[in-house]
């Protein structure tokens, strides 16, 4: 190995490519390389393309709507009577917060006590069973969630409180529970697995128990981390639609009670959008409707970006 | 109490913390239980009633009796479809991402691209596909339509997790292929690839998992019916799904025994995503092991 070695190092560069025994294979070489190079960089823009043409596609078709109607008719009236030209679309809009905040009521006290559990508490042995089967919830198709929700879940609803029907924002938010749990979990465990052993030994030696370990001194350090993960499931829960469509009762008004039939934007959009003409007032709102869906996601990404750098800049 | 006294605010602390832990262990007893029961409700309600004619008959409108077969042949197809397009360029992007992305601010902005594309709501995928398919190239609710639009769906995903399993493989290996004089894209190849294979297989088989049940998408683009034959590859029928046709089946349908077959459609469903997540595992699950 010793003397070509020597040899090249000493020869500088432009032999090096000399040297390659055959040279036509050399160059076959360089330029495969440059050509995978270009494909990998050819793929990664065909993503950028792929957001593109989504912010496009519904951003376009949504703009044509304020030709029709104001900015003030569609967001803040509560009127969706497009029969009649009333795109109000204030009802949607504040169902689809308040099922969201309903729906992360339930379950991050849930997943968060389970990443603790996972993270802090259980046996070794414990945690190689947990995880995975957290993660056969994600699996579970959102049809199937809904679907259970409409036949298990509704009438259970209905025997315990008395409805006559049990549709609405409590029988929504506890299937989206379930089907953000995991995610959130996941990345709350994440986060308080890495918080530096020193800190919890500080604690420990000066006698406190695990649960003041815990509650002062983990999970404020993870908080970030935490938050990450309760905002990811946030856009879970509002961008989901298959399950919410089937348990929430699809009417559009606002959802006084957690048993009134309502409607959120997503199921709004599923029930009425093979329905309408491509070029009408009511498809345009829908568009819109998506198109706010969209910013919504964007901006919770926006958070968790900003809420991360923060984390670097703190450790 | 490790030779300190006790006063009472230890004593409650222990207390406290005694509590606390049985609370936690219960948590997740209970969190454990409403999976495994959720699960077996599922399954209990379809399996046991299953039968081989119902995987390839007819769907009926108006009688009862019918089956699955050509919505259960769709949603393989479209699957099949959509990973023969996502599979390539998601690996692409995420190897690009894992090993080529300088660190500057154009890497800055692909990241911001692929975060933001992998919160796109679904349904918000399903209305590209329509816009795109049924309006610009007017070719109405097609297999084609959902098999692409489902792609789109599944890219962040699946360049997201290969990324992450081509950044776990150890500098060590690819500086010792730089050392035999590899050129950048043949260590990827035959080294980096090869390491990171197992978990990016398990990347794919969880994207396939959520894409064989993915409804919300199919429904807009692939429609709610089918063209009425059992193997028909045309990539422009109508390609109803089987998760779309468990929506059909409890909302619209009108057999006297569209209860059932849900029930059937929900555990076949559940059943179809298990088996791809574990059987494909599996084997490298065992090669694991045995290292």
């Amino acid at each position: 190995m010793g003397a070509p070695v020597h040899g090249l190092a000493t020869r500088g560069k432009e032999s090096i490519t000399k040297v390659s025994a055959n040279p036509k294979r050399h160059g076959r070489h360089l330029f495969s390389n440059k050509l995978f190079k270009f494909y990998f960089l050819f793929s990664i823009l065909a993503l950028c393309f792929v957001l593109g043409l989504v912010i496009l596609f519904i951003g376009k078709t949504a703009m044509l709507l304020f030709g029709h109607l104001s900015p003030a008719d569609f967001f803040f009236s509560f009127n969706w009577t497009p029969e009649e030209d009333s795109f109000g679309a204030a009802a949607f809009i504040v169902n689809t917060l308040s099922l969201t905040a309903l729906t992360l009521l339930i379950a991050v006290p849930i997943s968060v006590g389970m990443a603790v559990l996972c993270a802090e508490i259980a046996p070794k042995w414990m945690k190689t069973f947990i995880r995975p089967v957290l993660d056969l919830l994600v699996g579970i198709p959102s049809i199937v969630y809904g679907y259970i929700g409409l036949t298990v879940l509704l009438p259970f609803l209905r025997r315990v409180s008395g409805e006559s029907l049990g549709d609405g924002l409590l029988a929504a938010a506890l299937v989206l529970a379930l089907m953000v749990l995991p995610t959130i979990c996941r990345i709350s465990d994440d986060a308080i697995v890495s918080v530096p052993r020193k800190y919890r030994d500080a604690a420990y030696a000066l006698g406190s128990t695990r649960l003041q370990v815990i509650m002062r001194v983990i999970l404020p350090a993870a908080s970030r981390g935490i938050i990450s993960a309760v905002i990811l499931g946030m856009t879970r829960a509002v961008g989901e639609t298959m399950a919410v469509v089937m348990v929430i009762g699809n009417t559009p008004q606002l959802a006084k009670t957690l048993f009134t039939p309502a409607s959120v934007l997503t199921s709004n959009i599923v029930m009425q959008i093979s329905n309408v003409e491509f070029d009408s007032t009511w498809n345009y709102a829908l568009h819109m409707m998506a198109f706010l869906l969209l910013v919504i996601s964007f901006v919770l990404i926006l958070i968790i970006r900003v809420l991360g750098r923060k984390r670097r800049d703190a450790a | 109490m490790n030779g300190f006294a006790s006063t009472k605010h230890t004593a409650r602390a222990q207390r406290n913390n005694k509590i606390a832990t049985i609370g936690f262990y219960t948590l997740g007893a209970l969190v454990m239980l409403l999976i495994f029961w959720l699960l077996f409700t599922i399954l209990s309600k379809g399996l046991p009633a299953l039968r081989p004619d119902f995987l390839i008959k007819q769907p009926e409108e108006i009688d009862a009796g019918g089956g699955i077969g050509p919505v259960l042949f769709n949603s393989f197809y479209i699957l099949f479809i959509s990973l023969f397009i996502s599979v390539p360029i998601g690996l692409g992007a995420g190897i690009y991402m894992a090993e080529y992305a300088p660190d500057n601010k154009f890497t800055g902005a692909l990241r911001i691209c692929v975060e933001s594309l992998s919160s796109v709501p679904s349904i918000v995928f399903g209305m590209l596909g329509l816009a795109i398919f049924a309006e610009y190239f007017d070719v109405g609710l097609t297999i084609l339509g959902g098999g692409v639009s489902l792609a789109l769906l599944n890219l962040p995903m699946l360049a997201r997790v290969t990324e992450e399993a081509v950044r776990a493989v150890p500098g060590e290996i690819r500086e010792a292929g730089y050392a035999l004089g590899m050129t950048k894209s043949h260590v990827i190849r035959t080294v980096v690839l090869p390491v990171a294979m197992s978990a990016i297989v398990t990347g794919i088989c969880l994207v396939a998992g959520r894409a064989f049940g993915e409804s919300a998408v199919i429904i807009l683009t692939a429609g709610l019916s089918t063209s009425g034959e059992m193997w028909d590859f045309n990539l422009f029928s109508p390609g109803e799904t089987l998760a779309v046709h468990l929506w059909y089946v409890q909302s619209e349908a009108i057999v006297e025994d569209a209860r059932q077959i849900a029930d059937k459609s929900a555990a076949v469903l559940v059943f179809v995503v298990l088996f791809i997540n574990f059987v494909f595992r599996f084997p490298l699950w065992l090669g694991n092991r045995r290292k």
